[in-house]
């Protein structure tokens, strides 16, 4: 197969390669661009971030988990791109060395890149755009100020217009990158062994931690199809390869918990790269993302070949490591029911950004004249997979909505739960925090005035 | 504006490298462009925390793609020792295994990837023993080093305790921490014409590199030449902890005439290398109703794991900080370093100092509390006195200015440390009280009660902590330090000291205070690599003595030159030396002016040597580790914090929300580089004793060995408002323009921010609360409960 990708403003046209090498191997290895650091090579230090723009926009990823055929048709900037090619610095350069925001430099290259990709997006919330860079020197304030001392500046001109390849140029469909759901589908249903690829946030790590020879890939890049969103009365529609910043958008005016959670969840390099669908498929009993959509009612649409099938999502999750998918059989979409704002979604972890939940709990319940009509409750972190908490839910139904019911009702998440300790957290914790969350929910929909809920929420 | 202040000393310029580091042409080790004949490395790790090898089937290692050879300790021709202290640490295995994850054998292949795969395809079998993973372990099997504890006293703390009309005791738990460097360790070996090896390492001590090296491959150290630019971040982790890699690199460029190259990958870095030691820490207090302390005693047990390698001046340094700020008149701290089957802890920031520390922060809180007294105001009285109290008069002299000339009995307060060393630069009062005034403590303490009383859930918590901390290395021949400086006869200025770069602007400092003796602009020096052929048996850049020790030698090695070249003009001119003067890019010659270049020049062509070495010892130490007595610090170094955060009962989580720092720079070398320092310390600090938690399993194996697990603060994490400003008073020693060491003192600045948990934490209940450190979410969780039971 053949790829092509702009590297810095030059063409870059690749043939016969390793669909497993990732980009910063290539930048490092046979560019000799060694501005781009390996700082984790997991896709939590950000130090290896680059800027890659396709007809989307631009955004920032990881190259240490990103495999060069996701890369075809886009345009990539390293650190080496940042300045012009005359040698003018672009202005987080400028601010960077002004305001001293670096100090031993490794981590300088990742963070200059995400901050030139979030000054060319206007974005302007410096600590959500950085949570996936991590510095050990600087204590992050320098590195703010650059940030707020370069938001005015214009973006130069060699950032603003980074041309993409010409069409004709990135390659035709392949069997490693079909262009949309039907190729896939058939391609697929022929090759069941094959590994799907998305945005590779997870599986990159098999390949950078694992060491694994993937055997063959089918990269999902290319299916615009299944990027899909669509909106109705009804439902909300989200095509497997729409990316988690896209959900954030598109969920947060309708749900703020959930698009707060997903902030949370995972950095903006991780959020640009990982997808819905993987995020589901992936069947991680960890995943912050399935309990929320199990709160939220949502349905899970599978697609075999030509024949597709529907599911409850959290039916999708059978045991640890199993999901109900059949050989040849991928995410297609995900669809949520339109419903009142009710859900509330409590995430766990030992630190704020970009860390795996000890505890995610998802809140869904419907209050009718002062009683419980409905209730869809999910935690994950409690067990082997994403699971409802179906004694709870039994326990509040038809209860009236009162401190006194919570208070009887918290006990039976003892019967849905046995969580395990491990380095996230202990299983008393888990279970005694998850309880804690009903209340939490109670008192959150409550009107609470001048009460502080969350510690995030306290400004001076 | 006259040249004196044009100069560039106490100028705040960005970092020498700023420019390289934002466009990424900062080299790296692993930036370094190979031979392509380079061969990559990496280590065959144990699966076990304890026993013996009985097997190693290494026939699938050796036929992995790409592998040249696989080497075990049988294959090492010298010395197999990567120790830095009493050659107990094997580079690979002698047969025994001692943690989980020590390097076996060694892979040598033609790329990294190639050898991390057949690294993993080693077929060990082992006979398990018992794995010595707790204190508990270690102190029912007696592991330890030293044959028993480390005790030093002053006083008869016991007796002071009991007498006292208040006690207060506890217990707890300080986590280590991993160093988290984003540049992994890394060394290249470049094997040389004569058998010699030139190695690039990313090292915060290529001595001892050069050292370790040499002894592999059976040379002299003069065969063995060590070059480092800069470290990726170092904290202590690059003092003792490249060794293996640098020797595994030599050893086998040497074997196969080959450069080879090694860099651990994230997971196997945080799984080899040493951390922070942990301790518990046991105490007991007696103090009078007014807070005044009488008696103190400590108990560390500290986590060394398997190898000795710097744990004991570390457990030292923990001691020699119990007092922190405080005249303590009774003192007595005992030190078990215990040997457990864990990494072997190392250096990081503050050496000990930090653990120290908040041992005596946790009593002073414990204290206030116990009085109902505010804790700064307690702290307060219990200070060191000033040097210039006594002299002053008035009704109630505190203590006297000079150490020596008034007996012990006129004075009121004793102000010698727990090792017998008078503090005669303490300045913390003044420093204290700016502090309250500049982050309105008072006010905001009022504040944040009455916010407190209508929060169910969330309680905001206050706290201060001040830090005084000991500059110099305590192993007293450690403080000693070289330059070469090179004038060419273009009037460039080529510099070079034992000191390293890891991103703390020593080379920036440095390089303004040679500037500032040639009277030049700085764009004339050229600051260049670390190279142990150019100056010669160089310290570790630790301690926090980089600017101190080679900016000293710096001086003397320009000031050296400066004098030759004064002399030689003053002839040439026709006047006296002491009438050459060296500013603003020129010299004044008596009545002439020319430039620095064309001085230069006239020096060269008449025939004087334009180069020199410097050499810096510093004075007055004298320091006896086994009795705890002497003076093993120059002089101090100080600042203090006051920290707001607010938590969560229902889930533990927590958040600063403001802190306020004034920190002893002494008069700056450069003041933005060393706020640089005060941040980034302070917030590696409060990381330490929050989120950084570090978790082995049953087996001994680390489970927090990723960015994934073990979760350094992130940007979000720093203060919301974080105000950060230097104390500027000169440095009472004569040290380098008298600005003062700043690499580790602010680390400490951190302990603020878990005392302030703490006091949010006290909210809830009437006890003092028993926190842990890392005080993460789930152990404030835990430590609220306790609260609230009164426990």
């Amino acid at each position: 197969m053949t790829i092509t990708f702009h590297l810095n403003g030059e063409e870059v046209v690749l043939k016969d390669f390793d669909p497993a090498a990732t980009l910063l191997d290539f930048l490092r290895e046979e560019r000799e661009l060694t501005g781009t650091k390996e700082g984790c090579n997991e896709g939590d230090c950000g130090a290896c971030t680059v800027m890659v723009t396709d007809k989307t926009g631009s955004k920032p990823l990881n190259s240490c988990i990103l495999f060069l055929p996701q890369l075809n048709g886009k345009s990539i900037r390293t650190v080496e791109g940042a300045s012009d090619a005359d040698g003018t610095l672009h202005p987080v350069q400028e601010a960077m060395i002004s305001h001293h925001g670096s100090q031993c430099g490794f981590c300088t290259p990742g963070f200059v890149m995400s901050m030139v990709t979030a000054h060319k997006n206007g974005a302007s919330d410096h600590d959500v755009q950085l949570a996936g860079n991590l510095c050990r020197c600087t204590g992050y304030a320098p590195i703010i100020r650059a940030a707020e001392a370069a938001a005015t500046a214009p973006v130069p001109q060699w950032i603003a217009s980074d041309p993409l390849p010409a069409a004709e140029a990135a390659a035709a469909p392949t069997d490693l990158l079909p262009h949309s759901a039907d190729a896939l589908a058939a391609l697929y249903l022929a090759n069941p062994d094959a590994r799907l690829v998305a945005g590779a946030t997870d599986l990159g790590l098999w390949v950078t931690k694992g060491l694994r020879e993937l055997g063959q890939m089918i990269f999902l890049d290319g299916c615009d199809d299944l990027k899909q969103i669509e909106i109705s009365d009804s439902e909300i529609r989200f095509g497997a390869m729409v990316d988690m910043n896209r959900v954030r958008d598109t969920l947060t005016p309708l749900h703020p918990s959930y698009g707060e959670m997903i902030r949370r969840f995972a950095s903006q390099q991780v959020r640009a790269a990982a997808t819905i669908g993987g995020n589901i498929a992936n069947g991680s009993p960890i995943g912050d993302n399935p309990p929320a959509l199990i709160a939220l009612g949502a349905q899970l649409h599978l697609r075999q070949g030509d024949s597709r099938r529907t599911m409850a999502i959290e039916d999708f999750f059978i045991d640890y490591g199993k999901q109900d998918r059949r050989p040849g059989e991928f995410v297609e979409a995900v669809s949520l029911p339109r419903q009142p704002d009710r859900l509330r979604v409590y995430k766990l972890s030992k630190r704020f950004d970009q860390d795996i939940s000890a505890v995610l709990g998802a809140f869904n319940i419907t209050v009718e004249d002062g009683q419980v009509t409905a209730a869809r409750i999910a935690f994950g972190g409690l067990a082997g997979t994403p699971k409802r908490a179906a004694h709870l839910e039994a326990t509040l139904m038809g209860q009236s909505w009162s401190t006194a019911t919570i208070a009887a009702a918290a006990p039976a998440l003892d019967r849905d739960f046995t969580p395990l300790s491990d380095m996230r957290a202990s299983a008393e914790y888990r279970l005694e925090t998850a309880r804690t969350m009903l209340s939490r929910y109670f008192t959150d929909l409550s009107d609470a005035s001048g009460v502080s809920q969350s510690v995030l929420e306290v400004q001076l | 504006m006259s040249l004196e202040n044009a100069q560039p000393v106490g100028k705040p310029l960005p970092h020498d490298a700023a420019k390289l580091h934002v466009t990424g042409k900062a080299r790296y080790v692993d930036d370094t462009p190979l031979p392509r004949n380079a061969l990559h490395l990496a280590f065959g790790l144990s699966s076990i925390a304890k026993g013996r090898i009985t097997a190693m089937d290494l026939a699938q290692v050796q036929s992995s793609p790409d592998v040249v050879a696989v080497l075990t300790a049988a294959d090492l021709p010298f010395s197999n020792d990567v120790s830095p202290s009493i050659h107990d640490e094997p580079l690979l295995s002698d047969g025994s295994v001692h943690y989980f994850g020590q390097p076996l054998f060694l892979v040598v292949a033609k790329t990294h990837r190639a050898a991390r795969i057949a690294a993993r395809r080693g077929d060990v079998s082992y006979r398990k023993e018992p794995a010595l993973l707790t204190l508990e372990d270690a102190l029912a099997a007696n592991s330890r080093f030293e044959d028993g504890p480390r005790i030093y006293q002053k006083g008869d703390a016991e007796a002071a305790i009991g007498a006292a009309a208040h006690q207060v005791a506890g217990e707890f738990e300080l986590g280590g921490q991993e160093h988290f460097y984003l540049e992994g360790q890394a060394a290249l070996a470049l094997p040389q014409e004569d058998g010699g090896m030139l190695v690039n390492s990313s090292t915060q001590h290529p001595t001892e590199i050069q050292h370790k090296v040499a002894e592999a491959i059976g040379l002299p150290m003069h065969a063995v030449r060590v070059e480092t630019r800069r470290m990726g971040g170092g904290f202590g982790g690059k003092e003792s902890q490249g060794n293996a890699l640098a020797v595994a690199c030599a050893v086998a460029a040497a074997k196969t005439g080959r450069p080879c190259k090694m860099r651990y990958d994230r997971d196997d870095d945080m799984v080899i290398t040493g951390k922070r030691h942990a301790f518990r820490i046991a105490y007991r207090a007696g103090f009078d109703r007014d807070g005044r302390l009488e008696g103190v005693s400590f108990t560390h047990l500290v986590n060394c794991g398997w190898a000795q390698d710097l744990s004991l001046p570390v457990a030292d340094r923990a001691m020699l900080h119990s007092d922190n700020a405080y005249a303590i008149p009774a003192i007595r701290i005992e030190s078990h370093r215990l040997k457990t089957n864990l990494q072997s802890a190392t250096a990081y920031r503050g050496f000990g100092g930090p653990q120290g520390m908040v041992g005596i922060e946790r009593v002073m809180d414990h204290i206030a509390h116990e009085l109902g007294l505010d804790p700064v105001e307690l702290r307060q009285r219990n200070y060191y006195d000033a040097p210039d109290v006594a002299s002053e008069g008035g009704a109630a002299p505190r203590s006297a200015t000079s150490p020596r000339g008034i007996s012990g009995k006129m004075k009121l307060r004793d102000n010698t440390t727990p090792y017998g060393m008078e503090v005669r630069d303490f300045e913390l009062h003044a420093l204290t009280d700016q502090l309250l005034k500049s982050a309105d403590y008072a006010a905001r303490k009022a504040e944040i009660a009455v916010w407190n009383a209508d929060q169910p859930d969330l309680k905001r918590g206050l706290a201060f902590s001040p830090v005084k901390f000991g500059i110099s290395f305590t192993l007293t021949h450690l403080n000693q330090a070289g330059a070469l400086v090179h004038v060419y006869q273009d009037g460039s200025v080529h510099l070079n000291h034992g000191g390293t770069e890891m991103g703390q602007g020593l080379f920036q400092k440095v390089a303004q205070v040679a500037a500032s003796r040639f009277g030049i602009s700085l764009d004339r020096v050229k600051i260049t690599a670390t190279d142990t052929a150019k100056v010669p048996n160089t310290s570790a850049t630790a301690a926090s003595s980089g600017s101190d020790l080679n900016g000293m030698a710096v001086k003397a090695a320009c000031d050296t030159l400066r004098d030759r070249m004064a002399a030689h003009l003053a002839e040439r001119y026709q006047t006296q030396a002491a009438a050459v003067v060296f500013a603003g890019d020129r010299v004044r010659i008596g009545g002439d002016e020319i430039s620095f270049k064309e001085a230069a020049k006239q020096c060269y062509e008449g025939r004087v040597s334009l180069s020199a070495t410097g050499f810096y010892k510093t004075p007055h130490l004298q320091w006896d580790r086994i009795k705890g007595q002497g003076r093993p610090f120059f002089y101090f170094a100080y600042g203090a914090a006051i920290t707001e955060v607010v938590l969560d009962r229902r889930s533990g989580e927590n958040r600063i929300l403001r802190a306020d720092i004034l920190h002893d720079a002494g008069v700056s070398l450069n003041p933005d580089l060393d706020i640089g320092q005060v941040e980034g310390g302070y917030v590696q600090g409060a990381g330490w004793l929050t989120t950084e938690e570090l978790i082995w399993d049953d087996s001994g194996a680390l489970r927090t060995h990723a960015p994934s697990t073990y979760k350094i603060p992130a940007c979000s994490d720093r203060p919301d408002v974080f105000n950060v400003a230097l104390f500027t008073e000169e440095n009472r020693e004569d040290s380098i323009y008298r600005s003062k060491a700043v690499g580790e003192p602010p680390f400490m600045l951190g302990i603020s921010a878990w005392l302030a948990l703490s006091d949010a934490v006290a909210q809830f209940g009437t006890g003092y609360p028993a926190l842990n450190a890392p005080a993460t979410a789930e152990e404030i969780w835990r430590c609220v409960r306790r609260q609230a039971d009164g426990v």
